[in-house]
């Protein structure tokens, strides 16, 4: 390959017709109260790895619903199960089980290729 | 709605080209890049059209590339646009024929800023008379040259000798149009169709027999952006969004993509060959390029012009797939030679399934 002094930028952009949404739909099955996050960052304002690494409970929560697996497995391994999240979260949701679900399943559903 | 309602409508989106007696005003990387496409335009108006199109060797860039990569202040490239005026005013012309987009969204974008505020038109007076002596007149009608090409399709079209249509198949060519941005999308009113609707190239490709492809990025940027290719670590953000265009184009498999901007085709062109070295992925038909045209080589194809007369050799991504569809007889062996037949030098790097 030529070195042409840049290369081209990954795409950002999802693609709704090729969205994966089995995991999503087994933690919401599973964890019904996952429904009812409005997003509000207090999980991740309270969050003890987000003072240490880059973890964002708010943004794993995104990445699940538009079914980005790959990155969602290695955000995942950030959490340390320490349960602050749900002290804290308006709408009571377990967030702690909403981890372990996606831990247990997401090699099931992720890409073969990735 | 009623029709009735409808022409009424797209009466709005219409504007004023003027007919005849130009002033012609180049564009940098146009006559750099495809050196025919201009002498092209200036053939087709006056041996074909009978125009009048006159050009001062003493005029210069607009310098639009140097104004939007914050080179050049605002004052100044009013002044150099002032003094390109002065010359057209002195050999007697009021319609200003513009080549470029660049140049075309900065005549506009200075001739508004003019009209909202007076001041600033008294001030480059003042600085074009102490600079150079010169006086100017504002053009009565700014066209760009697709304009009018656009202008005079059906012209074009009844004394053409071929048509955009599959000689093998007897389909029409499936063209993708590619719109410059600074066209209209900065002042829509001062482009046929707006921004909403550009009809430039869609109404020149539909005379010409072809068909016009519609496909999700048809609007989106072909990447050029000053700020993106003048820095070299920057070109992965412009190819990137050329790319996006040809992954979102390449299921309606195209034969061609025409554009009305200088430096849209050259990207179109070049970020093809720069994919294909990168990712080893094209885009057209048997692991070949899709031809990239400017809309005075398209023009000329059509009236019969010799494609390498037209500087078509220049192109990264070959055309000989469109010329082979439309059954236009070219000499291969006279691709690189010039003018004198003395050869002109090949390419070391060519892309695209050559």
């Amino acid at each position: 390959m030529k070195d042409f002094g840049f290369s081209v930028i990954k795409q950002r952009t999802i693609d709704y017709d090729q969205f994966d949404g089995r995991l999503l739909n087994e933690v919401l099955e599973i964890e019904p109260s996952f429904k009812v996050c409005l997003s509000c960052g207090g999980c991740t304002a309270t969050c003890s790895a987000a003072d240490l690494v880059s973890f964002n409970v708010r943004r794993m929560n995104l990445l699940l619903r538009r079914g980005e697996t790959v990155e969602l497995e290695s955000e995942i391994q950030k959490c340390m199960l320490c349960g602050k999240c749900m002290l804290v979260c308006p709408r009571g949701i377990n967030l702690r089980n909403v981890i372990m679900l996606i831990k247990k399943s997401i090699l099931k559903y992720k890409p073969v290729n990735s | 709605m009623k029709r009735e309602g409808k022409i009424q409508v797209w009466q709005d989106y219409q504007k004023e080209i003027a007919d005849d007696h130009y002033f012609y005003v180049r564009s940098c990387i146009r006559q750099n890049f495809f050196p025919g496409s201009e002498q092209t335009l200036l053939k087709i108006l006056r041996k074909e059209l009978n125009k009048d199109i006159y050009e001062n060797p003493h005029h210069t860039s607009c310098s639009g590339i140097g104004y939007h990569s914050d080179i050049v202040p605002f004052d100044t490239i009013q002044t150099i646009v002032a003094r390109q005026f002065a010359l057209m005013t002195e050999a007697g012309y009021q319609n200003l024929a513009v080549s470029c987009i660049t140049s075309f969204g900065i005549y506009n974008e200075i001739i508004e800023t003019w009209k909202e505020f007076p001041a600033e038109l008294k001030k480059v007076r003042t600085f074009l008379k102490k600079a150079t002596g010169r006086e100017f007149e504002i053009p009565q009608n700014v066209a760009h040259a697709s304009d009018i090409i656009y202008k005079f399709r059906n012209e074009i079209a009844t004394i053409g000798k071929n048509r955009l249509i599959n000689r093998k198949t007897g389909k029409p060519l499936k063209i993708v149009e590619h719109i410059g941005c600074h066209y209209s999308k900065m002042f829509p009113s001062k482009g046929v169709g707006g921004a909403e609707f550009p009809h430039v190239l869609v109404g020149m490709i539909e005379s010409w027999g072809g068909e016009v492809v519609d496909y999700p990025e048809r609007r989106h940027c072909c990447g050029f952006g000053f700020r993106q290719y003048l820095v070299m670590s920057n070109r992965g953000y412009s190819v990137s969004n050329s790319r996006k265009k040809f992954e979102s184009m390449e299921p309606y498999k195209p034969d061609a993509i025409l554009c009305n901007c200088p430096g849209c085709p050259m990207f179109l062109d070049r970020w093809q060959y720069v994919i294909e070295e990168m990712e080893g992925k094209t885009y057209g038909d048997n692991g070949r390029g899709i031809p990239v045209l400017t809309y005075e080589e398209m023009a000329g194809l059509v009236l019969g012009y010799d494609p390498w007369d037209m500087g078509m050799q220049m192109h990264q991504t070959n055309v000989e797939p469109l010329l082979d569809k439309m059954g236009i007889h070219y000499d291969i062996d006279l691709k690189y030679a010039g003018k004198d037949g003395k050869l002109i030098g090949k390419p070391t790097m060519v892309g695209c399934g050559c």
